[in-house]
């Protein structure tokens, strides 16, 4: 399938090209193969590619780009029929403690969707969420298929901290901080597993299209597993996803 | 070597930014005003896009441990060496234990300090910019040591001083292109964009310039997208918030104008209550 994608400059140096302005599984697909093909194609002056929900932009190292040229090679690199599976993509699994040591917000979130904190874990265990983008933060990770009874309004007012390692729910998403920061929305859990070490050529271990499902862990469990973290030899469970 | 000796209000090491690593959320970072920083390390014999020392609105004391050559370029902070007043956009000897520090700020905001062979900061993720969660350290700290390279490669009996145009510095012109989002606007919003004076907030720093000044706003919000420095979004509440070098990745608000590089360079030279205008690219 293919879209009508609007090309639109972006600036000196670069061209941001839009597809259909909404939330959808396919055109995230869509974005992720023709970023991919676009990585792989012979763009000599191509300098980094960055994407949101249903936009890319590419950037170029020559200022003197000529965006219709430029343009019309894109156009050709999105028609081009060469479906190689270039890119993988994979289904983690992320260990989350729920206790409320670390669900901070479980408690009112309870009450507030009349819900039983055990049903939350459940529910927000059961969904298989979709990784759209990562930003906001290094090693964040927007995420699509969170359950409809989780939905939440932000906070009112955002906490100025809050801890690394943080699952939350905020709108109609849920995420987990990748390192310490203000934010507004509702805790309910802390995730182990490092989403962002900078000292790695590839800091984030997921990648936009890979898909995630989080497990419940015990404290006890969370800090063997911290453990193995900090040593650097714990093994993120993961799956590769075959079309 | 360099020790710090006092770190003044911010100075950090910069580069030309961490480029491709957007998609994994990592802001582009570098220097704010890539011209100044480019004649510093120009005049020291460097590559355009080596390390410097960025100084924010009042210097460092610095003591150099080694024999090095430097140059000072961008905003004038009446800097001198063992006490000794020396000029911007000039390279210089510097013997083993000399100090440079930094007076009142004169003129523009941000100044350059280049060493021969540049900074040799922890370079990460392809680039020795500082940024906090990302480099050990987010600005130079009291009683730091920098590391620098031993040698002088430039003669400097070669330059009499360079007569760099620092007018830019003054001007309130900032160089604009449409955003992607332009078309949006109104006839009125459009012109009360390039009509209107704006002053700069008190909230501005190397993330993000806020102004005063808003624009009414009917625009929705759009679906989350990329940005890059230069970005001016146009928040619900009708602010304008300009968008700096180590901005976030992506953005929700509608990005209605973007700025050139040069006129990053001119904005980055500009501090709270400066009025500017935004004067469309031919």
């Amino acid at each position: 399938m293919t879209y009508e994608l609007k090309y639109i400059p972006y600036g000196e140096q670069a061209i941001l090209v839009e597809w259909p302005q909404r939330i959808d599984i396919l055109i995230l697909n869509d974005i992720v193969a023709f970023k991919s093909k676009v990585i792989h194609s012979e763009l000599g002056n191509l300098q980094s590619l960055n994407h949101g929900y249903a936009s890319l932009s590419i950037s170029y190292k020559n200022e003197n780009f000529d965006f219709s040229s430029e343009v019309k090679l894109l156009k050709e690199i999105y028609k081009s029929s060469k479906a190689r599976k270039i890119y993988k993509r994979q289904s983690w699994k992320i260990p989350v403690c729920y206790d409320t040591h670390f669900g901070i917000d479980l408690e009112i979130l309870s009450r507030e969707k009349q819900l039983q904190i055990d049903d939350i874990i459940t529910k927000h265990c059961a969904s298989i969420y979709t990784v759209f983008f990562i930003g906001f933060l290094p090693g964040f990770l927007y995420l699509g298929g969170l359950d409809s009874a989780l939905f939440t309004p932000r906070r009112a007012t955002p906490r100025l901290k809050i801890k690394k390692g943080s699952v939350a729910i905020g709108g109609e998403q849920t995420g987990i901080y990748p390192m310490e920061s203000p934010g507004g929305w509702h805790i309910i859990g802390n995730c182990p597993i490092n989403f962002f070490d900078s000292s790695k050529s590839e800091p984030c271990f997921a990648n936009a299209g890979d898909s995630l499902k989080f497990y419940p862990v015990s404290i006890q469990e969370y800090e063997d597993i911290k453990v193995l973290v900090d040593a650097g030899v714990y093994q993120i469970e993961s799956e590769v996803l075959y079309d | 070597m360099i020790k710090v000796l006092n770190a003044g209000f911010y100075s950090c090491i910069q580069d030309f930014g961490r480029i491709g690593y957007q998609h994994y959320g990592v802001p582009v970072s570098g220097v704010m005003d890539k011209r100044a920083a480019s004649v510093a390390n120009a005049l020291v014999g460097n590559e355009k896009r080596a390390a410097v020392m960025e100084i924010t609105m009042s210097g460092p004391k610095l003591k150099f441990e080694n024999n090095t050559t430097i140059a000072i370029t961008g905003a004038i902070m009446n800097p001198s060496v063992n006490g000794k007043p020396i000029t911007n956009n000039k390279c210089l000897s510097i013997k083993q234990g000399d100090v440079l520090s930094f007076g009142r700020l004169e003129s523009g905001f941000r100044c350059y300090l280049a060493v021969s062979g540049g900074f040799q900061t922890q370079e990460v993720l392809g680039s020795r910019s500082m940024y906090k969660t990302i480099t050990p350290f987010q600005s130079i700290e009291k009683q730091g040591v920098l590391k620098i390279n031993f040698g002088i490669r430039v003669n400097e009996q070669r330059f009499s001083g360079l007569r760099v145009d620092d007018t830019y510095f003054e001007s309130s012109d900032i160089e604009v292109l449409p955003g992607p989002e332009f078309t949006f606007l109104s006839e009125v919003q459009k012109e009360k964009l390039f009509t209107s004076k704006f002053t700069i907030s008190k909230e501005n720093n190397r993330m993000g310039y806020q102004l005063n000044e808003t624009v009414a706003n009917d625009l929705k919000q759009i679906l989350t997208s990329p940005v890059i420095p230069g970005t001016v979004q146009l928040t619900p509440s009708g602010k304008l918030i300009i968008l700096m070098r180590d901005c976030q990745t992506t953005g929700g608000y509608p990005r209605v104008l973007q700025l050139t590089d040069s006129g990053i360079n001119t904005l980055a030279q500009k501090y709270t209550g400066k009025t500017i205008n935004f004067r469309l690219k031919a």
